[in-house]
């Protein structure tokens, strides 16, 4: 089908972005980025936005720089500005990893990384990625701006803590600590398509034990989240099946996965803790490199 | 009443000026108002790769941007692949390898072949079955289409 009608508003700033939206926002009007999920959507007429604010024009968004410990991704970077490492040591390579799990090869050449936040779709990969790794994401209105932590934004189903009049410029993430392992794995039934499941894990390693744990699942329950129970599992122990084995049970204790008419809630639920696992062995490998 | 757009589209070096209004989409602008019919409409919402092809350079789904979004964009469709009556490497391919049946979904796979090929020269056989994978050929013609663009790609490597 084709997209109902509605008025295209090129933005060149970020403050005229924030001005056309501020106007238009209670007419449903939305920002355009990528597009890759919201032309889709309107496509099936499930969104009709009766304005769109484009913000690829805008040159500044689409800034991508690491600067005093912090990488900043601007709202118009793309999914395939990920396809090689974009910094040094396993925050790279495992963003690069994330990003060949999104979509397919042209959707990821415009798509952003920024939009699949604001789109905050269950089973995101970037979205798991800015709750297990506490991005800081920054709002900007013609009220001002504010930042947001990556757990607080994601608030369920396509539902985020964005204003309807504010748009979400930049999102930052600290760089871990240069001896911070990464492990992520993740189920789908086809290439390309959304995952009924996946798991983010990092932590480090010191005097042969893990601390500083972090273990998030995504596309299980209706928003990605930390599991508090799997990282107490994880840390102060040795790296091995053991201390895997006893984080992936807290992780199929701790849900409460969605249900779908191919999908029960006891089969994701089996699917996380398997994933849970393959991530953290995952991980251990990249220690051993 | 939504406002209309004049506006110039370049597709292989010709420029195009047609009115469109916001909500219609690259694919449909090109096919209908520019006769470049080459790109084919699948599924209009992002899955098939039917009518993939290359803005400045890199293949994206025509059906999922706006033609208004494209003004000073280089586009690249099936059409302009040919030089003359010299097909590009991947076309001669394509045929060699026997990688169509019906066609409807060639030039999507050719777009996004060339696409990968020339941001990817040295792509691996791994990288490559992923990348293919992003287009539908409902012939299940995927094996011979992957030696294709294996042999296109070796060719193109090695140089004229």
């Amino acid at each position: 089908m084709k997209p109902a009608a509605f008025e295209y508003h090129a933005a060149r700033s970020v403050e005229e972005a924030v001005a056309t939206l501020a106007e238009v926002a209670p007419d449903q009007g939305r920002i355009l980025a990528g597009g890759q999920s919201l032309v889709p959507t309107m496509a099936f007429r499930l969104a009709t936005p009766e304005h769109l604010v484009d913000i690829n024009g805008i040159e500044e968004l689409g800034r991508l720089a690491v600067e005093d410990g912090v990488l900043s991704i601007g709202a118009c970077v793309r999914h395939a500005a990920f396809h090689r490492p974009v910094t040094d040591g396993g925050l790279g390579a495992i963003l690069t990893f994330m990003a060949g799990h999104i979509g397919h090869y042209p959707i990821r050449q415009r798509g952003t990384f920024c939009g699949s936040l604001a789109q905050a779709d269950p089973s995101s990969e970037w979205c798991l990625a800015a709750v297990t790794l506490d991005a800081t994401i920054t709002a900007q209105s013609t009220r001002g701006r504010r930042t947001i932590a990556g757990a607080d934004f994601i608030q369920g189903i396509m539902t985020t803590a964005l204003e309807d009049d504010e748009l979400l410029v930049e999102t930052r993430i600290a760089l871990p600590a240069a001896d911070t392992r990464f492990g992520f794995a993740e189920f789908s039934r086809r290439a390309g398509d959304f995952a009924l499941a996946m798991a983010l894990v990092s932590f480090r390693l010191s005097g042969g034990v893990m601390h500083d744990a972090r273990l998030g699942i995504g596309g299980a329950e209706d928003h990605p989240r930390r599991i508090p129970q799997a990282e107490a599992a994880l840390d102060g122990q040795p790296p091995g099946s053991q201390a895997f084995e006893a984080a992936a049970a807290a992780v199929a204790a701790a849900l409460d996965p969605m249900e779908d008419a191919g999908t029960s809630a006891q089969y994701r639920r089996e699917l996380a803790q398997c994933l849970a696992r393959r991530a953290l062995e995952s991980a251990a490998e990249s220690a051993a490199a | 009443m939504t406002r209309k757009h004049d506006i110039t589209l370049t597709i292989n070096g010709h420029d195009h000026a047609i009115t469109v209004d916001a909500r219609r989409t690259l694919a449909d602008a090109i096919r209908d108002q520019c006769g470049q019919t080459g790109t084919h409409i699948g599924c209009e919402h992002g899955v098939c790769g039917s009518c993939t092809l290359l803005l400045d350079g890199v293949p994206v789904r025509s059906c999922l941007i706006f033609a208004v979004q494209c003004v000073g964009v280089a586009i690249r469709t099936v059409e302009g692949l040919a030089q003359g009556d010299e097909l590009h490497p991947l076309q001669r391919s394509f045929i060699e390898h026997h990688a169509l049946q019906c066609g409807f979904c060639t030039p999507g796979f050719l777009m996004l072949a060339v696409g990968i090929l020339e941001n990817e020269p040295n792509i691996s056989d791994a990288d490559l079955r992923a990348a293919l994978s992003s287009n539908l050929c409902r012939c299940t013609g995927y094996a011979n289409i992957v030696k294709a663009v294996r042999a296109a790609a070796d060719e193109l490597r090695a140089g004229p």
